[in-house]
């Protein structure tokens, strides 16, 4: 039997996984920005960090 | 398909790297749109980059915990980790083989032609000991007398921070020169090491030892775009082992963690159609050449 584009559409079910994972870190991620983090972050990611470059 | 591939390398490396000022300012670039996470490992300390590396960014939040609870400010690191997260369950690890620079500059270093080697299976487990260990639990755990903690993957292992920002700030502030140590001497190593390993094997750190590698490969079963597998027309041939540069074994293991959906197996190896890209489920091109299970050899 020839499986054609259309059955194979058919036969494979949509995964929810991505649905549930994907809105959880969005709502983790809003809860991080709430608390004010992404500043924070700004502010680190603006200075040069020395010793993560194996300087300082 | 490897064509378009690897031009997406090139222009995500880019956009993620796109301040070109750094060589009349000498220092990195400082704009808001610092606030964006890159998807691949890209040190912000990198003279040219406009994006935070997840990795830093975590580690310095988590070592800053205790500083910011004590006066009052709850930063967990949860919009890293949210961004990540949101970033891994859409790709997984094909970040890592589209959009990593220092992905692609091991895959450039393997092109050189030389005798190739394989890496142990074992080894890949080292990436989810440097994830645990030395992103999360050193920063947390061993502070200082300020009661603040180190970023222990940065500071102490990561190539792509010596080669994106350690030696450009070197050549960019002379001063520097000066604080040059053991500290420097042994990342150096360590940049040397991988470089040098990516010659003879394909994407050695990544396989072994890239913490933003393991978080995406927490995503393997979940993540919305993925290769799938038609056992029907699988002939267990074996073709999609040998071209995978990640020594993945596809009809085995289809969500394998190791897998960066380069799509070689599917482009390159599978005759029979058995290998699909996906979007949660609905494949994206459906492989129909009239192949069926009777008619494969």
């Amino acid at each position: 039997m020839n499986q054609t584009s259309h059955d194979l559409r058919k036969k494979r079910p949509i995964r929810k996984a991505p649905f549930v994972v994907i809105p959880a870190f969005l709502l983790l991620w809003l809860i991080g920005v709430a608390t004010g983090e992404p500043a924070r972050g700004l502010e680190q990611a603006m200075q040069v960090c020395l010793s993560c470059i194996g300087i300082g | 398909m490897e064509f378009v591939r690897k031009w997406v390398q090139v222009i995500i490396g880019v956009l993620t790297n796109s301040s070109w000022a750094f060589p009349f300012t000498k220092t990195i670039y400082q704009g808001p749109l610092k606030v964006i996470c890159a998807p691949g490992l890209n040190c912000y300390s990198c003279p040219a980059s406009t994006t935070y590396c997840p990795l830093g960014s975590i580690q310095q939040l988590l070592g800053g915990l205790r500083f910011a609870l004590e006066n009052g400010q709850h930063y967990f690191g949860l919009s890293v980790v949210g961004s990540m997260g949101v970033l891994g369950g859409l790709f997984g690890r094909l970040i890592c083989g589209w959009a990593c620079p220092f992905g692609f500059i091991q895959e450039l270093l393997h092109k050189i032609p030389t005798r190739k080697f394989g890496i142990p299976r074992l080894l890949s487990y080292g990436k989810y000991m440097f994830l645990i260990l030395f992103v999360v639990v050193l920063p947390l755990v061993l502070v200082d007398e300020f009661g603040t903690g180190h970023p222990w993957f940065c500071k102490f292992v990561c190539p792509a921070g010596t080669l994106e920002a350690g030696l450009p700030m070197l050549f960019l502030q002379p001063n520097l020169r000066n604080t040059i140590g053991l500290l420097f001497l042994n990342k150096f190593v360590i940049l040397i090491l991988f470089l040098g390993w990516a010659i003879f094997s394909s994407r050695p750190f990544c396989r072994t030892a890239c913490p933003l590698g393991a978080f995406y490969a927490l995503f393997s079963k979940v993540r919305l775009i993925k290769l799938h597998l038609d056992e029907a027309r699988c002939t267990n041939c074996k073709a999609c082992h040998h071209v995978c540069p990640m020594g993945v074994k596809f009809n085995e293991s289809p969500d394998d963690p190791e897998c960066i959906t380069c799509l070689a197996c599917m482009n390159k190896a599978c005759k029979f159609d058995a290998i699909s890209l996906e979007i949660g489920g609905i494949p994206l091109a459906v492989p129909d050449r009239g192949l069926t299970p009777a008619s494969k050899p």
